[in-house]
């Protein structure tokens, strides 16, 4: 796909952060969890106070990238997530900054109270890193995917919920949630996936990014759908000439709700994407804040109340209409 | 081994902080006499005895940690920070209302002195064991003590701390267990046999002691024990009676969590004046 420039929409502030995206094939993959551990590793070696702890899924989280550099600032607790963010809030209420590393379901539904009495209750400085969070842990079906893990984060109060869309946000994601005070819940993707941020984007907590300007509708997504907007931006002003913005809304929780409804005025029309359940996510965190202050209509894209299945990971976001095409094709029906 | 005039406090202590925990309570009609009366020479013990904790510095980093994991009995520790002066007396009547620092569990947000919010049975060892490896790491030589219920050894993430505690060698770790053998329902017996605790934890690797848990002597000599303790956490079975003080709700599981009438109210604090020191 190569599309050209709609000219008319003149440069937009979020797009510097961007590498050249509109070159699909050119763009670099990326592991996420690769980076993520990588990120740990550094930020390890800059900040003293940072511990690590791992609930026996290191290899996969890559938390172990932390324990080869740092054995004595890392906890293996074994497979008990409750106890790992016990420990975490303890560690925590010392001065310590642990970062807890489990998977997205773990993290939210087997870890629940403890997320919540311990750690969102406490305002204490925990970052719980959720890992094989959406369907990016395509192969091992439901039981292993989390698509409802942001509904359960987002609910509970003092709790940041951050979801950076791919390998170089990862990173940026790491080191603003340890530069902030205050317990944060990072989603992280197992995936490989195309990088489209460039390497110092920054990540600005509780801020979106107006990554392509709008005129008949947005998208705002995150995670890896951040990329998926785009290619059906794209795709909707070649085949259906409507002119789709696209917004990262790699904050949940602090909503940037000053840019929603920049958007919703701009374009009239809203249309959410995401890895997760369309009960309690980012398009019921969107659909909340417009409903009551400036309502206009909406699409919600995501599961429909379904649990995932085992597959390839592109192929379950076709199936579950989360590609390019599935997306492009709700919106263009949402906005004829 | 207390002196005579320390035992004579301490004993004091425990005999006022149980009238305060009844009056509170009374005061808010609503909270948890039975566990909160169980634990009260364990806790006069661990503030004005063991702990290295200087009331008028909560924060010092330097300072024993305490978690009250059975943090349905904090109205007495809200009484004894009464008696240490880290809030008024006249505060405790505030407990459990609206906009008090007197939350009807724990909150380490709203109290200082408070280490740990709690309440959902079951955190607090986890929370114990993390400032216990915190300490480790800045090479602290402050001790974590934490208090958990009997029936509280049923929440299967207890034993998940216990195996961690074990493994990371946790020595500056202590565990006691107010054991009154009653729960919210009936007795530990009769809702979920615990079993053999002591060979449990011993199993786990944990260094096992056992006390009367209304014993000030006997509390002050297994907590001085305990601090020697090296690469092994510690836990102690304090055997109790709970609503201990009032002969009425003594050993009795209706006097868990249930409101205290006047009548009643006058029977009990009448019982708790008459005891002799």
């Amino acid at each position: 796909m190569n599309i050209n420039m709609d000219m008319d929409m003149g440069p937009v502030a979020g797009e510097k952060s961007l590498l050249n995206y509109r070159d699909w094939a050119a763009l670099p993959r990326k592991s996420c969890r690769e980076a993520y551990g990588a990120a740990l590793r550094r930020l390890g070696e800059i900040n003293d106070q940072v511990v690590v702890l791992e609930a026996d899924v290191g290899n996969s989280t890559k938390s172990v990238l932390f324990s080869e550099a740092f054995p004595d600032r890392y906890f293996n607790v074994g497979i008990a997530e409750n106890n790992m963010l016990g420990v975490a809030a303890g560690l925590a209420a010392c001065g310590k900054i642990p970062f807890a590393n489990t998977f997205a379901v773990f993290a939210t539904m087997r870890a629940g109270d403890p997320l919540r009495s311990l750690i969102a209750y406490t305002g204490l400085n925990v970052k719980v890193a959720a890992s094989y969070a959406g369907l990016s842990d395509s192969y091992d079906g439901a039981t292993h995917q989390s698509v409802e893990d942001l509904a359960i984060a987002r609910a509970l109060p003092n709790l940041t919920v951050l979801v950076p869309a791919d390998a170089h946000q990862t990173v940026q994601a790491v080191m603003a949630a340890a530069a902030y005070r205050g317990p944060v819940f990072i989603r992280l993707s197992r995936a490989v996936l195309p990088v489209i941020y460039k390497e110092e984007a920054g990540f600005p907590i509780g801020r979106g990014r107006v990554l392509r300007r709008g005129a008949d509708v947005t998208l705002i997504a995150c995670g890896y759908m951040v990329y998926k907007a785009l290619q059906a931006a794209e795709m909707l002003a070649a085949d259906y000439s409507i002119k789709a913005g696209v917004i990262d809304m790699s904050t949940i929780k602090p909503l940037d709700t000053a840019l929603l409804r920049e958007a919703a005025e701009e374009t009239g029309r809203i249309v959410t994407i995401e890895e997760h359940s369309i009960h309690g996510g980012l398009g019921s965190a969107v659909a909340e804040y417009l409903i009551q202050h400036h309502p206009v209509p909406m699409r919600l894209l995501g599961l429909p109340d379904v649990f995932g299945e085992s597959g390839d990971y592109e192929a379950l976001l076709t199936h579950f209409r989360l590609d390019a095409p599935g997306i492009t094709k709700a919106v263009a029906d949402f906005c004829r | 081994m207390l002196t005579p005039d320390e035992e004579r406090f301490l004993k004091g202590k425990a005999a006022k902080l149980r009238r305060l925990v009844l009056e509170a309570i009374y005061h808010a009609q609503s909270g948890h006499p039975g566990g909160s009366l169980s634990y009260v020479e364990i806790l006069t013990v661990l503030y004005f005895h063991t702990l290295r904790f200087d009331p008028r510095h909560p924060a010092d980093p330097g300072r024993d940690r305490f978690i009250l994991s059975k943090g349905h009995a904090c109205p007495a520790l809200y009484a004894i920070f009464a008696e240490l002066g880290i809030i008024s007396p006249a505060e405790l009547a505030s407990l459990r209302r609206v906009g008090s620092r007197l939350q009807g569990h724990p909150d380490m947000t709203k109290l200082p002195g408070i280490e740990m919010s709690s309440g959902p049975l079951g955190l607090g060892l986890s929370a114990g064991l993390g400032m216990a490896l915190a300490a480790r790491l800045d090479k602290r030589d402050y001790r974590t003590y934490v208090v958990l219920g009997d029936g509280e050894l049923q929440e299967g993430m207890v034993w998940e701390a216990a195996m961690a505690a074990a493994k990371f060698r946790a020595g500056n770790l202590t565990a006691i267990v107010d054991f009154n053998g009653v729960q919210l329902d009936g007795t530990t017996d009769e809702i979920m046999p615990l079993g053999d605790l002591a060979a449990k934890f011993g199993s786990f690797g944990w260094q096992v002691m056992e006390t009367d848990g209304h014993d000030v002597n006997a509390l002050a000599g297994v907590f001085a024990e305990a601090k020697k303790a090296v690469d092994k956490p510690v836990v102690i079975f304090a055997r109790t009676i709970k609503g201990k003080g009032v002969s009425y709700m003594e050993g009795r599981y209706q006097w868990h969590g249930q409101v205290i009438d006047a009548e009643k109210y006058q029977l009990a604090i009448a019982e708790l004046e008459a005891v002799k020191i």
